[in-house]
């Protein structure tokens, strides 16, 4: 187990970053190799086929599938209009006719001698991708995505809601430990990014929705107030389309202090432009909530040699289940013997000095490295 | 490839699981294989690794840790060949990682070819995330919606009988076309799309999908509304699999380099061993795999209308005990969880207990609180996951019938279950919370508080989780898996001894019973209604029970009648359950804590647990 890997969110202060903007089909890149971009620059764009409408056409019409074709006024990928009668068929000898009108401005698809049915499809959407993060474009696939690339102080969260969002990062706590409630967040806060301490509580977040705050970064959530927010029970965590203020919680569900590192680094870049993210994905292929800040030139770095990632006596690591949930401690023993804990399970554990000098004996599985 | 299995004397095989990678060594001991060490290591499917190799060779390193026997060489490739220190001479995996195999499947008539789509899917090792169908409830733009919205890694389009018309198929064929679909993994390659549809309809179909997707053909899997065709399409499922899935999902191009035979999907290995079980033991066979994000229900079970053996398999796509725990909360209700806890918990800590779990899904119980609820939620994962598999393991359906008027009063509708817990004789239970529970009286428990087995029936646990293994290896080397399934897999926890029926008042007698061992030694005890007892007896032995219901309960030969069957022990011995079939719970929480504390305590299940 010498070479176990312990996950754990990545919480870097300088970084080369690179991101892909990348459109959902071909179009249009609108930069090049080299060139520098804002967060907001348009770096590609394309149209999205519209919506495709099936229209049982020939049940319409009164004629059997294979008649259909005689019928339409319309070929395959000609344009119609709304209410534009697109066929016609006759009956009685021509006495009476029965009309097919497009239900909407678009084209035809498809037309079917077999299934009687036509596809007509809405006018195509525009969609632009932006660039996301400032930087510089390394790498662009014509036509499809481009890569942008920064030195950026990097956090993961562990859980968020909410879509990609840009803004200035403000400290509204007075350490990592304390709660945000409503009474905390007022005008000022508007079209900024909140760094909280332990939990956002849920008046906070409504107060924080009404007054246009673009995001709030805490260490933990109630679950409780989550369901509140979406008004469901989030049952399979994929998320990132949720509409408001985009959330993310870098420690876990409850109330528990941000990690220092994180908490510290947050601090520092205030007032600075970040970019967020709270899209997050809790299966395999697991996709994390992000928060991105570009580093200004004068940023000075003060983070000592990483040690790895590898658990060692020395590594500080955090638990990350009850007890002890969230507290940080340094790792003093890694006893290859697996050991009984209460639940009657044997594993293989790790002692731990806890802050407050406690030595814990913690299952390997329910540590992270710091 | 051939192999040469008389050169073949260690094995390893590995099973990527959504959330951890576990490897196991099978060695030819004194001429007979045996399963000698076993290593695991998360699974590395996602960011910042994303390639399952690495998963894969952090559980080797542990197995070269604990095994002292050298596998892997500097560059990380298996050593070929085997001396006593080093190397081994097969290599084969299973995976479900990355979310395992997602399909969506379509069908004419949702209920007929619809779930003939779904059960050949599933019987491949997939997991169904929408069937289509004419009669789906769907408008055409909503289906559209889907498939663009879900992106699958393969669709299965099904429907309409040979010779029948082929309208309806085509219908939704040019709708999958009308949506352009995209592969979930990648947009550089085209979405495998198999047709199994009505044959008249081929040319068709490959005129509306042949440059939209990579369509591939094949037979018809419901020929005519009285027969279903499923391993056709199921072939062509596995082998797009390989072809297609697995050569785009993170690392698996470097993973298939490894291993000596194709990658296997994990539920189509566990199929296997089920399948096999059933027929050696000549029982009615139920399994199930609940894994981190998904929990897979096996069952073999005769149809009496065609007299054969059924084998059907189900997923429950987001029921799971990591990555989709708290689906299972959400989905089972906090009261169906809180009914198997014996004590009281704060709502806001329970829901944050449960979140944490889902968000980091590696994490275990440390306090015995915290695993009494795990297998709690258990319980529910494992009900709902089981009442999914009755639902899809039923008879044709749209078959018509000739009756005789001696059918009027035993007439089945048509597709009715053929799950019937009165025949069924062994429940085998697999996946971490069953195999790795601290005690295997909690394991036989969970199975018996989630499948309510009726009867006499046994129960028996994979002992490290390793049917996925031993199903591909049973591939290449039947003889090697067998033995070990037979030795080292399977772990017996005894025989629940359930009457069906329920008793009018709280202390109505139910049942007497008389045991015989072997000794010759006997003991004879009286059961009332809500009582759940245990009486040991080891693996090895066997005991003659006699149970006599009262008028109201059945053993399997009609209400009051008596019943003696030669049973066989486990580590939980023999448990007799008269709770009552259907299950009902107190929902006064005083009572309902004082039977949990009296039936955890005669099982002794939870030997430290105090409670208030």
């Amino acid at each position: 187990m010498s070479q176990a890997y312990v996950p754990s969110l990545e919480v870097e202060e300088k970084i080369t970053i690179q991101r892909e903007r990348r459109l959902p089909l071909k179009g249009d890149t609108n930069v090049e190799v080299g060139s520098t971009v804002s967060q907001d620059t348009i770096v590609a764009s394309t149209y999205l086929p519209g919506k495709p409408v099936p229209l049982s056409a020939a049940i319409k019409l009164g004629v059997s599938p294979s008649e259909l074709e005689e019928c339409m006024l319309k070929k395959e990928g000609d344009t119609v209009k709304a209410d534009e009668v697109i066929g016609l068929a006759y009956s009685f000898f021509g006495l009476f006719k029965t009309p097919l009108v497009s239900p909407i401005d678009g084209s035809i698809d498809s037309i079917s001698h077999v299934s009687g049915q036509i596809i007509l499809r809405e006018a195509p959407v525009p969609v632009e991708v932006s660039a996301y993060i400032s930087g510089k474009v390394v790498e662009v696939d014509d036509g499809d995505s481009v890569v942008i690339e920064t030195e950026a102080s990097s956090i993961q969260g562990i859980f968020g809601i909410g879509e990609e969002k840009v803004g200035v990062l403000k400290v509204v706590s007075k350490d990592k430990a304390q709660v945000l409630k409503a009474s905390d967040i007022d005008e000022s806060c508007a079209n900024k990014i909140l760094i909280a301490g332990s939990l956002m509580t849920h008046e906070a977040i409504k107060k924080a929705n009404d007054l246009g705050v673009i995001g709030i970064i805490s260490g933990g959530i109630n679950d409780k107030d989550l369901k509140e927010i979406l008004g469901y029970d989030l049952g399979v965590a994929i998320t990132g389309n949720e509409k408001g203020t985009t959330l993310i919680v870098t420690e876990g569900f409850g109330e528990i202090e941000m990690s220092p590192k994180t908490y510290e680094l947050l601090c520092r870049h205030e007032g600075h432009l970040a970019s967020i993210n709270g899209a997050t994905q809790i299966r395999a292929g697991v996709i994390r909530p992000e928060i991105l800040i570009p580093l200004t030139k004068d940023f000075q770095t003060t983070a000592e040699a990483d040690g790895g990632k590898n658990l060692r006596i020395g590594a500080e690591a955090r638990v990350i289940r009850n007890p002890h949930f969230g507290e940080i401690g340094e790792v003093i023993d890694l006893p290859s013997d697996p050991f009984v804990i209460p639940t009657g399970a044997k594993v293989r554990v790790a002692t731990l000095r806890l802050k407050d000098g406690t030595e814990y004996k913690v299952p390997r599985a329910n540590i992270e490295l710091v | 490839m051939t192999i040469d299995k008389s050169n073949i004397n260690r094995i390893i095989a590995t099973d990527c699981g959504s959330t951890t990678t576990k490897a196991i060594m099978i060695e030819k001991v004194d001429g007979h294989f045996r399963q000698t060490y076993r290593g695991e290591a998360p699974t590395t499917v996602e960011a910042p690794v994303e390639d399952v190799t690495h998963g894969v060779r952090n559980s080797l390193r542990e197995l070269e840790e604990l095994s002292g026997i050298k596998m892997l060489d500097a560059d990380g490739n298996i050593i070929k060949g085997n001396d006593k220190d080093s190397g081994v001479d097969l290599y084969v995996s299973t995976s479900s990682a990355g979310g395992g195999l997602q399909m969506i499947v379509s069908g004419v008539v949702k209920e007929m070819s619809g779930e003939s789509a779904e059960r050949a899917a599933l019987g491949a090792g997939a997991i169904v995330m929408q069937t289509l169908a004419v009669n789906d409830g769907l408008l055409a733009h909503e289906k559209i919606e889907r498939i663009r919205y879900l992106r699958p890694d393969m669709m299965l389009l099904a429907g309409g009988v040979d010779g029948g018309t082929i309208k309806h198929v085509l219908q939704i064929t040019e709708i999958v076309g009308a949506s352009n679909p995209k592969p979930r993994l990648g947009l550089n390659y085209s979405l495998p799309v198999i047709y199994a549809g009505n044959v008249e309809a081929q040319e068709e179909v490959k005129n509306i999908l042949g440059d939209k997707v990579e369509l591939d053909i094949c037979e018809n899997l419901r020929p005519s509304l009285e027969e279903e065709n499923l391993d056709p399409p199921r072939q062509k499922i596995q082998t797009q699999f390989l072809e297609h899935v697995m050569s785009h999902a993170p690392g698996y191009p470097n993973l298939m380099k490894l291993t000596d035979v194709d990658i296997m999907p994990t539920p189509a290995a566990v199929g296997m061993i089920i399948r096999t079980v059933a027929k050696q033991e000549d029982m009615k066979v139920v399994g199930v795999d609940i894994g981190g994000a998904t929990t897979d229900v096996f069952s073999v079970f005769k149809n009496y209308e065609t007299e054969e053996d059924i084998f059907n398999r189900s997923v429950s796509a987001n029921l799971g005990m990591s990555y989709s725990i708290s689906n299972v909360f959400s989905e089972a209700g906090l009261a169906n969880v809180m009914r198997w806890v014996p004590f009281d918990m704060d709502e806001v800590e329970l829901r944050n207990t449960v979140k944490n779990k889902m968000i980091r899904p590696t994490s275990i119980p440390y306090r015995l609180e915290d695993l009494i609820f795990e297998q709690a939620i258990a319980r529910e994962a494992l009900r709902l996951s089981f009442d999914q598999h009755k639902s899809l393991a039923v008879g044709l359906k749209g078959v018509q019938k000739q009756r005789s008027i001696g059918d009027i009063f035993t007439q089945s509708e048509s597709g009715s279950t053929l799950v019937n817990m009165m025949e069924c004789g062994l429940v085998i239970g697999s996946g971490g919370v069953l195999s790795h529970a601290p005690l295997r009286n909690q394991t036989a428990l969970m199975l018996i508080d989630s499948f309510f087995p009726e009867g006499f029936t046994r129960l028996a646990v994979d002992s490290i989780f390793m049917m996925p293994h031993l199903g591909v290896i049973s591939e290449v080397y039947p003889e090697a898996a067998n033995e070990v399934f037979q030795k080292d897999c399977l772990v017996f926890l005894g025989t629940c001894i359930a009457p069906v029926g329920n008793a009018k008042n709280e202390d109505d007698h139910v049942m007497k019973v008389s045991i015989t061992f072997k000794d010759g030694k006997t003991d004879n005890f009286d059961m009332k209604s809500g009582e759940l007892i245990k009486v040991d007896l080891d693996s090895e032995d066997t005991a003659t029970v006699t149970v006599k219901p009262s008028r109201h309960f059945n053993m399997g030969e009609g209400k009051g009648k008596s019943v003696t069957k030669e049973v066989k022990g486990g580590n939980a011995g023999l448990i007799f359950d008269t709770r009552g079939r259907p299950f009902t719970m107190s929902t006064d929480p005083i009572a309902r804590i004082s039977k949990l504390k009296t039936w955890y305590k005669n099982l002794e299940v939870y030997p430290d647990f105090e409670g208030e």
